[in-house]
């Protein structure tokens, strides 16, 4: 038992995911930051595989990785085994009130700035506006933590030079962002109200291992207003 | 230096609750204060400013909020006595899964049942029953959802028990007549003290809901 993920370690892993899932992007710069060898395995989201479905009966959807054959679901989840299954370059800290710390900023920002951001994406008028609202009032605090945590010396919640938990949870907001709001049709970013979080955009946007995994803008752009316009049933030149 | 656990608190809320048995199993003594969240101390205030929000577990003067966030620190600072985690990493992530599962699904359904009417309620009740039916599939044959011991999942769930008779009453419905063997894990959950003594009883749970229905005008 003692030696199982010492074993693991060399079993073959492989991630389903979508090119344009900011929670598929987060696995992969989890795998990445460890340096993990993996396969991607681009699945379709209007025809999704027999592989995806048996590994994630529950929820259906991406991502999940597969280690050994094993299926591991929910990017939070993934995240927090492959740190505890590959011991190099830890994601989150070792102290337990740190570790903590790091899940309470993880789970803010999946309920107040993940999910409503989501939401905002396939409404519009009143419901929208009541997420967008959200959306800021969270922004507000995100941006309090990061004038607490970050300085010059000082450019990622994972403390020092280094992307941690908090980095990697939070990292979807440096590219797809702007996408949403753009094809939401709403604000949520300011630089003047949110000058260290937007310094921390651009930071987490540099890192080497990061930086070539974002997508072009016009990309997820064009994608996701197919998506809000199919969500939404509205039609293509409104 | 002795530890000083305190323990900001409501006694019908699920979370509490889940906090309550965490603590207990470890064996550790810890104060607890009952919060009025229509009149919130400024003690709550301070440890947990972003959501304002109970349970918040006061350790040595540090606060940490959210229930499963609590539960897994308090298994991991006091890590020798019954183990809530297994330390295998996938059955650990396993384990996160489920209770991922339940914290999105019981507590929506469970207050819709008994704060809307008609085709709302149906819906709400139907997928409750879909949502029971799954974590019985999980719990199998097992005595818990842990496996041999009582742990993070089983923790996750039970604490909704005691809230079993209130949903079942306002929806007009019963959870043993299609989950069986649920309710026997519920009934072997509570033969541990640390369950037994940390969920109030559902005719509590049963009167309170009635008093916010009166409260909130739902009729």
């Amino acid at each position: 038992m003692a030696n199982s993920s010492v074993a693991d370690q060399e079993g073959q892993v492989m991630l389903l995911g979508f090119w344009f899932s900011p929670f598929v992007k987060r696995v992969e710069w989890a795998l990445k930051f460890k340096g993990i060898e993996y396969d991607f395995v681009e699945e379709d989201s209007t025809n999704k595989s027999a592989l995806l479905l048996n590994s994630n009966p529950i929820h259906k959807r991406v991502p999940v990785l597969i280690h050994s054959g094993n299926p591991i679901a929910e990017s939070l989840v993934i995240i927090e085994y492959i740190d505890e299954t590959w011991k190099q370059s830890p994601i989150l800290p070792e102290e337990p009130y740190e570790r903590a710390m790091a899940r309470f900023w993880a789970s803010f920002i999946e309920q107040k700035v993940t999910e409503p951001t989501r939401a905002a994406l396939f409404s519009q008028g009143e419901q929208q506006e009541k997420k967008v609202k959200e959306i800021k009032e969270a922004m507000e605090v995100v941006e309090g933590e990061a004038k607490a945590k970050l300085n010059d010396k000082t450019l990622f919640f994972g403390g020092g030079n280094g992307v941690g938990y908090v980095d990697i949870v939070l990292g979807w907001t440096c590219n797809w962002m702007e996408t949403i709001e753009e094809v939401g049709g709403f604000k949520v970013l300011d630089p003047e109200s949110q000058p260290q979080f937007h310094k921390w955009m651009a930071n987490f946007r540099e890192v080497p291992f990061i930086k070539p995994t974002l997508e072009p803008k016009e990309k997820l752009v064009e994608f996701f207003r197919m998506v809000r316009q199919d969500r939404l049933g509205l039609v293509a030149n409104e | 230096m002795a530890d000083e656990i305190m323990l900001l608190d409501w006694w019908s809320s699920m979370f509490g609750m889940r906090v309550r048995i965490a603590l207990v199993e470890k064996g550790l003594k810890y104060e607890s204060r009952e919060e009025d969240l229509n009149n919130k101390s400024p003690l709550l205030l301070e440890m947990n400013p972003v959501h304002t929000k109970i349970p918040v577990l006061i350790h040595n003067g540090k606060p940490i909020c959210e229930s499963p966030i609590i539960v897994e620190y308090i298994d991991e600072v006091w890590k020798d006595k019954s183990p809530l985690l297994p330390t295998d990493p996938y059955q650990r992530a396993h384990a996160r899964f489920w209770a991922d599962y339940i914290d999105n699904k019981i507590f929506q359904l469970g207050g819709k049942i008994w704060t809307r009417k008609g085709e709302d309620q149906e819906a709400a009740k139907k997928e409750l029953m879909e949502c029971l039916k799954i974590l019985e599939g999980e719990l199998g044959e097992k005595p818990f959802f842990g496996g041999e011991n009582f742990g993070f999942v089983d923790v996750s769930l039970v604490t909704f028990s005691c809230w079993f008779y209130a949903y079942e009453s306002f929806g007009n419905f019963s959870i043993e007549a299609e989950c069986p063997k649920l309710i026997a894990w519920t009934k072997r959950c509570l033969q541990k003290s640390s369950v037994s003594s940390s969920l109030p009883d559902p005719l509590k749970i049963h009167d309170f809901v009635v008093q916010l229905r009166k409260k909130f005008g739902i009729e």
